[in-house]
């Protein structure tokens, strides 16, 4: 069975998998890292989705052999070691963006993205368009583009600052 | 410390969990030593399994089982039961076939179960099942109500004649044409309440086990209502005893009613596991999720309005068809009658009404309760009914709901279709949405978007719903074969802090948040020293589960109750300790005193007494401090309100963009205004997902062609506008709380404030109605119709 050597959260694995084990499997399966969700098997609802060398990708939609090599960041990576929330969970939190949970880490994952990827700044409309690829069915979206727009300032202060 | 009581926003217990990955939901959870199952289904609509051939598969690798229809039957497996048993016109009970656990002999709906197989992984038994073969007999499939009922047509189930499931009516008849003949005007509509697919984003998934030497069984499931599967799997199909069989529904990702019902996929894995004496686990594809999960709505109507020459509604008579699918659902029946005709009235003093109802078998998925569950399809009948009735009589359409509203002085309020209103005010919900959806503005906006090239419109709708389903006695005369209580177990620990134990269930809704403010406002215990357990039969001592909005209504009736209980019993033991009669003994913010002094104890020492009973009333008091009540309600509750959607369609394409919605709601008393404003938020989404993107759509020969989330559409971020969500109360007289329920009115009134606002864009075109979804393509059609026509 083939090998794929890869880093989850800062830590590195290798691990036995089949040739169609898709990334998805290796993390909930391999490595009981079950914050990943499946929601479809068409790419379409973006609860899979996890950090691949910082970009956000859906992990159902990658083998993990094609991992090889890579840095997968993960939801349950987020938070500090003390618990302390990742500005991001913060404004999901205080929004009140999250009714049942189970779209919630791919959307996190990839609203962090899409606010690392804006530096400029993110209209609302920019920040809907950037959910296309993660189904909500309980909020209606209006939190999760309140809690996202309200990320952004904190997280980018938080990186002026550490500049 | 911030205010934390009820009526404060309280931000999530739950959150912390489900933001860092560390939810439970059932396909995290694993078993030692467990098998998958895999479950191969019909890809034909209507066929008669002539023969399986398992052979290959049972060879495969990692395969310890293969398992068909007659295996179940072999072991005195039953059908799936039917929770609501409706009886016809003449008296007699609607037809009930047998819903095997896995087909045999016909499958009847694409996705119907044919063949399980259970492998050492979830690869091996999907592999293994490509090496089934079956011989399928392909009949003709029914896809559609209209080709059910005609004469000749092929029979879903030869036990059902005429595929007709029942013939159900509420009201007189006779009555009410006889009111029809003598009106003013009579406005007719016909219309369709489109097919949906739940799609909740966790797909269902079973997790059973057996322990060989006890017998005791467990299933982990993805349900709303765990000891509802209890009841209807141990008892009706399985045959295990209550004591023998633990059900735990874990976190749940989102439900909206399809998670209610007791499924097939249950069943197996729990009998499997008995079988293998190993825990047996499935987990839907989304394609099952399509195939298999009961869709929701699918009627076809008609209805009529009597009217008198001033607009006032004199009688309303509808006819429907409700699409019960191949088999009927859990408490499919219930669906089109007493969740749909009873609501006819709306917020409208009609004062008669008749609704037949023809419930039809068809070769698609079971239909059953989808959020909001028969009111959306009233709802979106009377709303556009009440615009038609408008457009034909010349009067305003907020004038013409004015006129014809039940007034707030009218209550309790007797409609003619069984129901009684305990409380609403109708006027105030309208007067707030129309003025923050500033509809006096509206024709200046609508001038504005004329400069864009684009057609505005805005529409109303003034909806009712029943919720907090419901008193027992009344549903079980009706036909429910359950009763709608709920159940809550209130445990003080000898600390102070508090256990609370609730039969209702949370898939999304808060309750670890909702119900702690409620618990900690009421013994005066810190919201972070009570926790709330729910979704385990080991657990709560019973439950009729979440759905129909009933959680706070009804399960939070049973913990005041039982917090009564508590505080009866406190004030007995303050009464010992302090030595002053039981009677002078007051109760509030956690402290018990004697009236007139300064004495008193606090909950915590109450508690600590009762567990630690040394100075203690022994004889006449039982140590502990630990209650239980179970709450059967006096009513429905009666949320109603008033939603405005404002719309822009571009003529050349079609295309939809909803500019505002503003839902004024009166859902009784509000605990956590953040979370009510999610709730409301969510139904809109959904709502109008139904009215201009979503669509179960099946081929004439009962194929499902929207199988996958690339053929479905679900409403997006960027489909959906902000939701203005706004409230204005009455409570409800008849609990304590005063509380009604906020689940479902986002569902319920959107659709028609939708299609109402797309009419009223649309006007110039000769609209009267657009049936939903009001996708681009159709909208385009409409208007590219129009045209020529409008160019001559």
């Amino acid at each position: 069975m083939p090998q794929v050597t890869l880093t989850v959260n800062g830590k590195q694995h290798t691990v036995d998998v089949e040739g169609r084990t898709l990334l998805v499997e290796l993390l909930r399966e391999k490595l009981g890292l079950t914050g990943t969700h499946v929601g479809c098997d068409t790419s379409q609802c973006g609860a899979c989705v996890v950090h691949v060398d910082g970009i956000s990708a859906k992990s159902c939609t990658m083998l993990a052999l094609q991992a090889e090599g890579c840095a997968i960041a993960t939801i349950e990576g987020l938070a500090a070691a003390d618990g302390t929330l990742h500005p991001m969970q913060e404004m999901f939190r205080e929004h009140h963006a999250l009714q049942c949970g189970f779209c919630t880490p791919g959307m996190v994952m990839s609203a962090i993205d899409m606010v690392n990827s804006h530096p400029q700044g993110l209209t609302e409309k920019q920040i809907r368009e950037g959910l296309e690829g993660n189904l909500c069915r309980c909020t209606g979206y209006h939190n999760i583009v309140k809690a996202i727009a309200a990320a952004w300032p904190l997280m980018h202060q938080k990186a002026a600052a550490a500049e | 410390m911030a205010f934390d009581g009820i009526g404060a926003s309280v931000r999530r217990k739950e959150d912390a969990r489900f933001l860092s990955g560390r939810g439970h939901y059932t396909d995290d959870m694993n078993r030692v030593g467990q098998f998958h199952a895999f479950i191969k289904r019909s890809d034909r609509p209507h066929a008669t399994i002539d023969s399986i051939d398992t052979a290959a598969a049972k060879q495969a690798p990692g395969v310890v089982a293969v398992y068909v229809g007659a295996d179940m039957a072999a072991d005195n497996i039953g059908g799936l039961p039917c929770g609501w048993q409706i009886h016809n016109k003449d008296g007699s009970p609607m037809a009930e076939p047998m819903h095997p656990v896995i087909a045999t002999g016909k499958a009847r709906h694409v996705g119907d179960p044919v063949v399980v197989v259970i492998a050492e992984t979830k690869q091996q038994a999907k592999d293994a099942a490509e090496l089934v073969n079956i011989d399928y007999t392909d009949l003709p499939g029914i896809a559609t109500m209209q080709e059910a009922l005609k004469s000749g047509a092929a029979l879903v189930h030869d036990d059902a004649p005429g595929n007709l499931c029942y013939d159900w009516h509420i009201g007189d008849k006779a009555v009410v044409d006889g009111v029809f003949a003598n009106a003013a005007k009579v406005v007719k509509l016909e219309l369709i309440n489109n097919r949906l697919v739940p799609n909740a984003m966790e797909p269902r998934a079973a997790l059973g086990d057996c322990d060989p030497f006890s017998g005791d069984y467990t299933l982990i499931t993805t349900s709303q209502n765990p000891h509802v599967i209890r009841l209807l799997m141990g008892a009706f199909v399985l045959h295990i005893p209550e004591n023998k069989l633990r059900v735990i529904a874990p976190d749940v990702g989102g439900g909206f009613g399809s998670k209610i019902y007791h499924y097939a996929e249950e069943a197996i894995v729990t009998w499997a596991a008995g079988k293998l004496h190993r825990p047996v686990k499935w987990t839907a594809e989304r394609n099952e999720s399509f195939m298999s999960d009961a869709h929701g709505r699918d009627h076809v109507s008609t209805a009529e309005m009597a009217v008198d020459a001033d607009g006032h509604f004199l009688g309303l008579r509808v006819s429907t068809l409700a699409n019960m699918g191949a088999y009927l659902s859990t408490f499919a029946p219930c669906v089109p009658t007493y969740l749909y005709a009873t609501l006819l009235a709306g917020v409208y003093k009609t004062p008669v009404i008749y609704c037949e109802v023809k419930a039809v078998f068809t070769n698609t998925v079971p239909v059953d309760a989808y959020r909001g569950a028969g009111r959306p399809e009233a709802t979106f009948l009377l709303e556009r009914l009440v615009d038609c009735v408008a457009q034909e009589t010349g009067i305003d359409r907020v004038e013409l709901r004015r006129r014809n509203f039940i007034a707030p002085d009218a209550f309790p309020y007797q409609t003619p279709v069984a129901l009684q209103y305990d409380s609403g005010n109708y006027q105030a919900t309208l007067d707030g949405a129309l003025a923050a959806a500033d509809y006096a503005g509206f024709a200046a906006r609508r001038a504005a978007a004329r400069t864009r090239g684009k057609l505005r419109g805005i529409g109303v709708s003034t909806y009712l719903e029943a919720c907090g389903i419901a008193p027992s006695a009344v549903v079980g005369s009706l036909g429910a074969r359950a009763g709608l209580y709920e159940c809550a177990n209130i445990r003080v620990h000898p600390t102070g802090s508090v256990t609370v134990f609730t039969g209702s269930h949370s898939h999304g809704q808060g309750h670890e948040t909702t119900f702690a403010q409620l618990v900690s406002s009421q013994l005066g215990v810190p919201i972070d020293q009570v926790e709330v357990v729910h979704g385990d039969t080991g657990k709560i001592p019973f439950g009729m589960g979440t759905y129909g909005s009933r959680s706070l209504a009804v399960g939070g009736t049973a913990m005041v109750k039982a917090m009564d209980k508590i505080i009866t019993k406190g004030k007995k033991i303050a009464a010992h300790l302090m030595e002053a009669s039981v009677d002078d003994i007051e109760f509030k913010d956690g402290v018990f005193s004697v009236a007139g002094t300064d004495k008193k104890k606090a909950l915590v020492e109450i508690s600590l007494a009762a567990y630690v009973p040394h100075n203690y009333p022994i004889e006449e008091l039982e140590p502990g401090l630990d209650e239980t009540a179970f709450y059967d309600p006096k009513n429905f509750t009666f949320p109603g309100g008033c939603h405005v959607a404002e719309v822009e369609v571009d003529p050349d394409t079609g295309v939809t963009e909803v500019v505002n919605f503003v839902a004024v709601d009166d859902v009784g008393r509000v605990i956590n205004p953040m979370i009510v404003e999610g709730q409301v938020q969510g139904g809109v989404a959904q709502g109008i997902g139904q009215a201009l993107l979503e669509s179960a759509v099946y081929d004439a020969s009962g194929q499902l062609l929207s199988g996958s989330m690339m053929d479905y559409t679900m409403p997006r971020a960027d489909n959906l506008p902000n939701i203005k969500v706004g409230t204005e109360i009455t409570l409800c007289t008849h609990n304590p709380l005063g509380v009604k329920g906020c689940g479902e009115v986002g569902a319920i009134g959107s659709p028609p404030a939708i299609i109402n606002a797309l009419v009223d864009a649309l006007k110039e075109y000769g609209v009267r109605h657009i049936e939903m979804p009001a996708t681009a393509p159709k909208l385009w059609s409409i208007i590219n119709a129009a045209r020529p026509r409008m160019a001559a």
